[in-house]
């Protein structure tokens, strides 16, 4: 058992990657629909929100710390843009996502101002942000829903794109949407900066130990005001692009969204006590849940057990990484 | 004449009202091992950071090389050839070796990008440097403490160090693993490296060091080579007090009923045929290796090992020690080993920490009594000397012997008949260990209580009890009077067990 517990420790991502196949092959078995082309790229696009918040929480679950702001901050970043655009008049997608993204930066700097001048706990920042955020866009900015006659079209567009189709057995075309290319770009960019630069081992440091990092001459405060907000540009980012994918910018969406990339994180090895983690393994772990909780209904089982579904992942992933990590704490 | 590597001139630094150090001169030459000595406290961990640039001084300058340096901050002092290796360390658990071993080079480079093969080189060179043999890619938590303060050394020694300050660096080594270190350390010096060794324990300053300067209370109290210091001096510069060493003696009546009274106490696997008696007042040491039994002892007394064999009196009447309840019915108090874990509720203050075994006492129908439970934490804090204003402040806010007597202060207030310390002054500076040792005489003399005293510091036991019984693989091997054995004699005897 030892022998497993250290090859878990050295590679973590081998249980997800473990639980990933034995997912695919037994929903495969039960229903072939499974592995209809149309079934796996509409897997692939719903993993892409997903994936990209999961890329945001997997860098502050890194430092040792937890955002839960991020499905409102996400939010507040495209339904401001969406609204400017309609106001101004303006359509494009470029400049969209770099407002989006920016306004996911400046909130994220919020959050690390409280995490690292107040010394605050980032989970009670983070619920404080987000609350705070999601009641002053319904409040101030708007309640109502903006549907597809209202978005900018060149917007939808982008996000309709696709990188290739199949004709499926009876005739009909499916296409995998182009959207996974943008997330597979970000996965890679982010796992380049967290494996090969200075500021992602500085990550890993500050979740190593706090104090240990800035002994070591690590500028603690450059790394905290980096991580948050860099969550807070992803999210900024996946917002928009979000709103781009389902054409409508909904105030109220993506509410309690924040356990699923939780779960997700958690449950590609990450963990909740910071330091140990990677993007293959958090890549692997949106795959894995999305396919659980995407495949309920080809299984025929009602969707509301989803969320039962989600939360049993949580606990279930975090006991496992806490019996991987239980030498180290003893 | 060429300057010294290091000089502190007239060094103040304040904290808000309080001011940590005061007119601090320290000078350190070239490749010197300087020992730095002073209780929990004095302002030594201020005056570390001081040096290495983590807190900037409000008086006074620092001089590198002779040349006046200002605004040291902690890159400077790296850049000025300083490193600390810290009590805890400072390695990242969650790395590897390897990277451990580079991070601070890289950082030194001020490099921007990783590259794996060239963290793989420094830290090869790091392990030639200080040659030994490490494993580069174990995640440095699962090492060792010795492992760890060979990672964090070889770590320093990377950014060619001129001077190396160690804080406290032996508190978790074994006896054999300090050899190993003071080892390193005087190679260290050989390249001519400073090492500035900071501790507390009087054996090690003594052994390795050059020069030693003492501060108490922020201030410098003695200083110069080491040979102008034994044991009784420095102790007498770290504590302010002279601290005589006379022996406990116990000269109760010989026939008297034993307050506790062990027959043929066994424990499969860990307790064998014990005998053992207490008599009021009398305070009995028990010594032996780890794993000797002599913790299975203690807990087998308080209750915690419901299964024993033999017989156990109180009073002389027989007593089953089945439950920590029935335990502490019988008055039997127990203080244990690592009271952060197992003694204190770190989050609550003074005052609940001190009450939490007298609640029962002190409340009728379920309610407890404030005001009398107020006044009993009030009286005990004053009795037991404890250094706080109120008893309301956080129990964490106190300093390791403080924090110690309120563990044994809160058994005090239940009026036990015997008081089990296990390792009663581990991580207590040497003032308050005198205060605590100089309380367990006075209660024993005066109230007729009881003590088992389980230590691994043999001058504690020498010094304090009137009998000491040595435990080896669970059985007895000597039970003598404190006058027919030493210090020396002790050592002796388990060093020939081990």
């Amino acid at each position: 058992m030892s022998g497993l517990a250290t090859a878990l420790r050295r590679n973590p991502e081998l249980m997800v990657a473990a639980v990933l196949v034995l997912s695919v092959i037994t929903i495969g078995l039960i229903n072939p629909v499974f592995w209809q082309p149309a079934n796996i790229f509409s897997l692939l696009r719903a993993s892409v929100i997903t994936g990209i918040l999961a890329l945001a929480v997997l860098m502050v679950m890194l430092s040792g710390g937890i955002d839960v702001s991020f499905p409102a901050f996400a939010i507040a970043a495209m339904y401001l843009t969406v609204k400017a655009m309609i106001a101004w008049g303006f359509d494009g997608v470029l400049l969209p996502f770099a407002m989006a993204t920016g306004i996911g930066v400046l909130l994220g700097l919020v959050n690390a101002v409280f995490v690292h001048y107040l010394r605050m706990i980032p989970l009670i920042v983070t619920l404080g942000t987000g609350t705070a955020v999601r009641g002053f866009i319904l409040g101030v900015v708007g309640t109502s829903q903006i549907n597809i006659d209202q978005m900018p079209p060149l917007l939808i567009g982008f996000a309709r794109g696709e990188l290739f189709s199949v004709t499926q057995a009876d005739g009909s075309q499916t296409g995998l949407s182009a959207m996974v290319l943008v997330y597979a770009v970000i996965a890679v960019l982010v796992h380049l900066m967290l494996r090969h630069t200075m500021m992602g081992r500085s990550i890993y440091a500050l979740g190593g130990g706090t104090e240990a990092a800035r002994r070591v001459g690590f500028n603690v405060r450059r790394t905290t005001f980096f991580i948050y907000g860099l969550a807070g540009a992803l999210a900024g980012f996946a917002g928009l692009l979000h709103g781009a994918m389902i054409w409508t910018a909904n105030p109220r969406d993506m509410v309690g969204l924040e356990l699923d990339v939780i779960a997700a994180v958690v449950l590609g090895g990450a963990s909740i006590f910071g330091g140990r983690g990677s993007v293959i393994g958090t890549v692997l772990g949106v795959l894995t849940l999305v396919v659980i909780t995407n495949s309920l209904i080809i299984l025929g089982v009602d969707t509301t057990w989803q969320r039962v579904v989600v939360g049993l992942i949580v606990i279930a992933a975090t006991a496992a990484t806490a019996w991987r990590d239980r030498k180290r704490i003893a | 004449m060429t300057a010294p590597l290091i000089e502190l001139r007239h060094i103040g630094k304040s904290f808000a009202a309080v001011r940590a150090l005061q007119d601090v001169s320290l000078t350190i030459g070239r490749g010197e091992i300087h020992c730095l000595a002073g209780e929990n406290g004095s302002g030594k961990s201020t005056l570390i950071k001081v040096i290495s640039g983590v807190w900037q001084p409000d008086q006074g300058e620092i001089l590198i090389d002779g040349q006046k340096i200002s605004g040291l901050d902690p890159r400077a002092a790296i850049a000025h050839g300083v490193q600390v290796i810290y009590q805890d360390f400072s390695l990242f658990g969650n790395l590897t070796v390897a990277e451990n071993l580079a991070l601070s080079t890289e950082l030194q480079a001020k490099r921007k990008l990783v590259s794996w093969g060239r963290v793989r080189r420094i830290a090869e060179e790091a392990k030639r440097k200080l040659g030994v043999e490490l494993d580069l890619d174990a995640l440095v938590e699962t090492l060792p403490t010795a492992g760890k303060q060979l990672v964090a050394i070889a770590r320093a020694l990377m950014s060619d160090p001129r001077l190396l300050i160690m804080d406290e660096p032996t508190t978790a080594l074994t006896g054999r693993e300090v050899e190993a270190l003071f080892r390193v350390v005087r190679d260290i010096q050989s390249r001519g490296i400073a090492v500035l060794f900071v501790s507390h324990k009087m054996r090690e300053m003594l052994d390795i060091s050059e020069t030693l300067t003492v501060i108490r209370s922020g201030t410098v109290v003695a200083a110069g080579p080491i040979s102008q210091f034994d044991e009784g001096s420095i102790t007498r510069a770290m504590t302010g007090q002279e601290i005589a060493a006379e022996g406990y003696r116990w000269d109760g009546p010989a026939g008297a009923t034993p307050l506790l009274d062990v027959s043929g106490l066994t424990i499969p696997g860990q307790l064998e045929d014990i005998s053992l008696r207490v008599m009021p007042g009398e305070i009995v040491g028990i010594s032996g290796l780890l794993g000797s039994g002599r913790t299975e002892l203690a807990l087998a007394l308080f209750g915690m090992q419901p299964r024993y064999d033999g017989q156990i009196r109180i009073d002389g009447k027989d007593a089953r020690l089945d439950s920590v309840q029935r335990a502490i019915a019988h008055g039997i108090a127990y203080v244990p080993e690592d009271r952060l874990t197992e003694g204190l509720f770190l989050t609550q203050t003074i005052d609940r920490n001190m009450l939490a075994t007298s609640l029962g006492r002190l409340s009728r129908g379920g309610v407890v009594h404030g005001g009398r439970a107020a006044q009993e934490a009030a009286g005990m804090i004053q009795d037991m000397a404890i250094a706080t204003p109120t008893g309301d402040r956080p129990v964490t806010q106190l300093s390791g012997g403080n924090q110690q007597r309120v563990v044994i202060g809160r058994w005090l207030l239940n009026d036990p008949r015997l008081l089990i310390l296990n390792g009663p002054t581990v991580g207590v500076d040497v003032g308050s260990k005198v205060g605590i040792h100089r309380k367990i005489r006075e209660l024993a003399r005066e109230r007729g209580l009881g003590v088992l005293m389980i230590s691994d510091d043999l001058p504690e036991l020498v010094d304090n009890c009137n009998r000491i019984v040595v435990l080896h693989r669970g059985r007895v091997v000597s039970d003598t009077p404190t006058e027919a054995t030493s210090e020396a004699m002790l050592s002796e005897q388990l060093g020939a067990l081990a």
